[in-house]
């Protein structure tokens, strides 16, 4: 159901009723270790090419989401799914590995609420019983399809991030024990004129603070509604910019924990990850992995995700243009019944 | 940002320019060290270029070459070394410390050509490792060209080309 001019209000609480994490060794050396169901020890995780590893990971996460709500592939109704590879590969293929009839989607790193809205939106509407969503990136294909080969010896600048090496994956059904989908905000497509590919948290935060300005007009929520709001990847230079913008403009962000996933996800002081965390599997596996479980054991209530995404390609910032950022905000409140897995 | 003019939200939007938040994002970027990075590249670019002498030295000694002669397979050993740190997963460790130190001899060169071979192997020997190779090392090598014609030029005119 549509609320005020953006946002879609689940009346009929859909429920992630099972979500799964999967990601690479830096991450599985980070503060957020103990939160994912698998950590792989080699980035190439015994694949052939970068790309099969990111879909391996997205296959797996997806495969434990499934199985940790006790169902099985056949199960799953729809799948809904992206990532940041040319023509959304890594999603289309893992699509056919999982079988299931499939909707691939594409908001760079704000692929996994976006996914994830779709999928409520789906099961909310009675249009489908149980869907997945699921979103992965990889640190090896990120660099060669937008930066260099990954062993090219160049210098980042200390605004640049880290792309994390994982896949995360929800199942949202009707009914079911789990956290429950409140409502999610659809962002815009706000750009203002940040060009530098190295620092995509100042090209991206803007749409952070439209979208979550445009949450709090359009539920009549505040700040003070939500245990912690969470961005997705505005790391060290964005997460910043976002709060004092946010303030500025008089929203109480101070009433709330105001955090970052890829601020999260690394533990940056010690993690050569330069300003922090990135990518599409950035956000998911920080809410699928670590978020989930702290509204499971009752840490947190409810929770707001606002993953942003860099809207770029690698011709695009080549031919000059400005990248544009977009942000989809996502409310998850710890739900009904025992919790569920998470 | 985008304007919503007398919108129903209790939050207004923001008043800046795309023009005010470049400048205000500028000014959030964490301080870089251009002395801390010239002295690492200073120190890192002159010992690939020590280990570089210590290698002509050794032609020279060892085998009796003379500078001239002892320069060619002194490349090619500086090559080989980067190639093997390159696929050791070291050179770009090296380079994130370095910066223009790792990037500006001959070892640099060696480690863009070496890494777009890697990176692209899997796409096949010749559209991925033969068609990919020169993806960063052809920049340098056509501006090196039109460089070198242009101080060719230049000699040319100011008659110090050296025969």
């Amino acid at each position: 159901m549509l609320k005020g001019k953006q946002s879609w209000w689940f009346a009929n609480r859909p429920v992630i009723i099972g979500a799964s994490s999967v990601v690479g060794p830096e991450e599985g050396s980070g503060p957020l270790a103990e939160s994912f169901d698998l950590v792989h020890p080699e980035l190439d995780m015994q694949q052939k090419s970068w790309e099969k590893a990111e879909r391996l990971l997205l296959e797996q996460a997806s495969e434990f989401a499934v199985q940790k709500a006790g169902l099985s592939r056949q199960d799953v109704q729809f799948y809904v799914g992206g990532d940041l590879m040319n023509q959304i590969i890594s999603s289309s293929f893992a699509a056919r590995a999982i079988g299931a009839p499939y909707i691939g989607v594409f908001g760079a790193c704000s692929t996994s609420m976006e996914s994830l809205a779709l999928a409520c939106q789906l099961v909310d509407s009675g249009a489908a019983e149980r869907v997945l969503a699921g979103t992965a990136s990889h640190n090896c294909t990120a660099e060669k399809q937008f930066r260099y080969p990954t062993e090219y010896g160049s210098q980042k600048p200390p605004t640049a991030q880290f792309t994390v090496t994982g896949a995360g994956a929800a199942l949202v059904a009707a009914q079911g024990n789990g956290p429950v989908v409140e409502c999610a905000t659809i962002g815009k497509v706000v750009d203002l004129g940040i060009k530098d590919p190295f620092n995509m948290g100042a090209a991206m935060a803007p749409a952070a603070v439209d979208t979550i300005q445009a949450h709090f007009n359009d539920t009549g929520r505040s700040p003070g509604d939500y245990d912690l709001i969470v961005t997705g990847d505005l790391a060290g230079v964005g997460h910043p910019i976002a709060k004092e913008l946010l303030m500025k403009n008089g929203v109480p962000m101070d009433h709330t924990e105001f955090n970052d996933c890829g601020l999260l996800v690394y533990d940056v002081e010690k993690q050569k990850v330069q300003a922090g965390g990135s990518g599409c599997a950035c956000s998911a596996v920080v809410t699928y992995g670590h978020l989930l479980k702290r509204l499971a054991k009752g840490e947190l209530k409810r929770i707001l995700v606002v993953a942003t995404g860099a809207l770029l390609s690698p011709i695009s910032f080549q031919q000059g243009e400005s990248i544009p950022g977009i942000a989809h905000a996502v409310a998850i409140t710890a739900g009904n019944g025992e919790g569920g897995e998470a | 940002m985008a304007t919503a003019k007398n919108g129903a939200g209790r939050f207004d939007k923001m008043a800046m320019s795309p023009k005010e938040y470049q400048v205000y994002a500028k000014e959030k970027e964490p301080p870089r060290s251009i002395l801390g990075n010239c002295l690492k590249a200073f120190l890192v670019g002159g010992s690939i270029c020590l280990v570089g002498q210590a290698v002509t030295e050794l032609f020279m000694h060892l085998m009796n070459m003379t500078p001239e002669q002892a320069s060619n397979p002194t490349v090619a050993v500086m090559i080989l070394l980067s190639v093997i740190l390159t696929s050791l997963g070291v050179y770009d460790k090296l380079a994130q410390f370095a910066g223009a130190g790792s990037a500006v001899p001959v070892t640099g060169f060696a480690n863009s050509m070496c890494s777009a071979a890697l990176e692209h192997r899997s796409e096949g020997l010749v559209l991925g490792v033969g068609g990919n190779m020169f993806k960063l090392a052809g920049a340098v090598i056509v501006y090196g060209t039109v460089a070198a014609f242009f101080v060719g030029i230049a000699h040319l005119i100011l008659g110090t080309g050296g025969q």
